[in-house]
């Protein structure tokens, strides 16, 4: 097969395209999708000199097998997925070379749930209203709108620079331990939850099998709602982390495939800690720690700063 | 305080809630309600005259305006100023003049496996159904669930039916469906639990249009009966408006 870029030859559990998210269309109904560890899949990006927003891959769990059709700079960050180039292990975390006819191969994950694979010149497929998120609810963006299958030909873009093969410094390099300590600020509808927000926040929860792209279910003791509250408030739109408290009494973390939600929400997760959360597997302990928005901010500032840090380590200059 | 029934959900001045640490919802009122969801996009057409620093995105709502911004740029009591400040150059006149989207819907047959349900449920005939679904203007108060899936109020009381008891593993594109007091339409396959009464040949949502939803929240929408025959054209000519 002639052609720039993979060929799929098993897609592995759940592996889409992904990049920085569909932003602007929400009021339309049309979530951000995209990478639900920006950090990884940013990460990923710089260690190949793509801008860090570019698409990349998302494996889930188990990831694919491909075989390369051209030279190229690859870096895989994220899941702790054991990296196989022609049967030889591969470093994460790191940029290396691969040449036509090699095979690429990505096992189950030890910890962590999703892997990032980015190749330089970035996955050169159409964008759709902006981005090349998948977006699976919707069956658009990425590959046709749907997960890898076998024989996907995938192509990369021509790399904008010359070969570098950077590798990232250890300390920022995350460890995908359980529990997952989420800070969260009190929710849209914290005032539905007086009696019980305390206890939420001194809860250990566990991520339940039930999770996907679209929200993080959660099994624990049922978060009730003050008397005289009814779960079901007038529907309004929602953010990626918001904490919905359904019917059920069972948490539900919202990701970045839903627009708007019908269900009071307790809290919400901050953005700097929604990485950590993607890398959450079934039966991982899942803790909120309560934040005040002064604090969040804070945090959201320095992750900022981190991710201009490791551009500058990588590069020994500034963004 | 006022006796109209309007005044008492409507918020004056604005009320905030944190959503997160991008986002804040500014609370127009706390009821389904016009007067309240006028203020919504009186509100938004204000926010999108005179941008307000650092916000990112409006997503207008029933009853809140969400809006995303830049934490980097601005935070929640910036933006409290800066909405209380649009708040007070609010007046009657600038609540925007809704578009009237006409949507032509096939009623009944294989594209409304649900209307003969509806029409046994109010004890009125299909004809019936169809005359008093295609009457009124629908506001739609909001835009979620599925791409273009839009939130409609003002379905008459007569046609009011409880969804499905089991939800259908496919619903197709362009259903028009009927849910307890609400009606809509599914601009893209989904499941769903709605009584489904027709099917629009319009393409509610593609991504490589331009505008990829033909309506926005705070348009109203009419539904006109069309022929099998007239569907097909449509579709013929590929669902432009």
């Amino acid at each position: 097969m002639n052609g720039n870029g993979f060929v799929v030859l098993t897609p592995g559990a759940l592996t889409t395209v992904q990049d920085r998210g569909r932003l602007g269309y929400q009021a339309l109904g049309i979530p951000e999708s995209g990478a639900l560890d920006r950090y990884a899949c940013q990460v990923a990006n710089l260690l190949v000199d793509n801008p860090p927003g570019n698409a990349v891959l998302e494996m889930t769990v188990v990831g694919p097998t491909l075989a390369v059709l051209k030279q190229m700079n690859l870096a895989f960050a994220g899941a702790d997925m054991k990296i196989t180039l022609n049967h030889a292990p591969v470093d994460p975390w790191r940029a290396f070379c691969v040449n036509p006819g090699d095979l690429l191969a990505f096992s189950m994950t030890g910890r962590g749930c999703r892997g990032y694979l980015a190749a330089g010149g970035g996955f050169d497929l159409p964008e759709v209203m902006g981005s090349r998120a998948t977006y699976l609810g919707g069956t658009l963006g990425g590959l046709n709108g749907r997960p890898l299958q076998k024989g996907d030909f995938l192509p990369v873009g021509p790399a904008r620079r010359a070969k570098r093969f950077y590798r990232l410094p250890d300390e920022f390099r995350p460890v995908y331990t359980s529990p997952i300590v989420l800070r969260a600020v009190p929710g849209p509808q914290a005032d539905y939850f007086t009696r019980t927000i305390d206890r939420f926040f001194n809860t250990d929860f566990t991520l339940g099998t039930r999770s996907d792209r679209m929200g993080c279910r959660l099994d624990g003791p049922v978060v009730p709602l003050d008397p005289g509250r009814q779960e079901s408030i007038i529907s309004e739109p929602i953010v990626p982390g918001s904490v919905q408290i359904p019917a059920d009494g069972q948490p539900i973390i919202l990701l970045g495939e839903q627009t708007t939600g019908g269900y009071a929400k307790i809290a919400t997760v901050i953005t700097p800690d929604l990485s950590r959360l993607a890398q959450a597997v079934p039966g991982d302990t899942i803790q909120f720690e309560p934040v005040d928005l002064k604090s969040a901010f804070r945090i959201y500032r320095k992750e900022t700063t981190r991710m201009d840090a490791i551009y500058r380590a990588l590069t020994g200059s500034s963004t | 305080m006022s006796t109209d029934p309007a005044a008492r959900h409507l918020y004056a001045p604005l009320r905030f809630r944190i959503a997160g640490d991008r986002g804040l919802l500014v609370d127009c009122g706390d009821a389904i309600d016009p007067a309240v969801n006028d203020k919504v996009r009186a509100l938004k057409a204000a926010a999108r005259q005179d941008p307000i620093d650092g916000v990112t995105e409006l997503i207008p709502s029933y009853r809140s305006l969400l809006a995303l911004y830049d934490p980097l740029r601005t935070d929640p009591d910036r933006l409290q100023k800066d909405f209380i400040r649009l708040e007070q150059t609010l007046t009657q006149v600038d609540i925007p003049v809704p578009d009237i989207v006409e949507i032509p819907v096939c009623y009944g047959g294989e594209f409304g496996p649900d209307i003969e349900f509806v029409a046994r449920h109010n004890r009125i005939s299909v004809d019936e159904v169809i005359r008093l679904h295609t009457g009124p203007c629908y506001r739609i108060y909001m835009i979620g669930f599925a791409p273009g899936f839009p939130y409609l109020g003002g379905l008459p009381e007569s046609l009011h039916t409880p969804r499905l008891e089991t939800p259908r593993p496919a619903v197709a594109a362009g259903s028009v469906g009927i849910a307890n007091n609400q009606t809509g339409m599914y601009p893209v396959q989904t499941p769903g639990g709605w009584r489904i009464i027709g099917r629009t040949p319009l393409r509610l949502f593609d991504p490589d249009r331009s505008e990829p939803v033909p309506y926005q929240a705070g348009d109203q929408i009419r539904f006109k009966s069309i022929s099998r025959q007239r569907y097909q054209q449509i579709i013929d000519t590929r669902g432009l408006m």
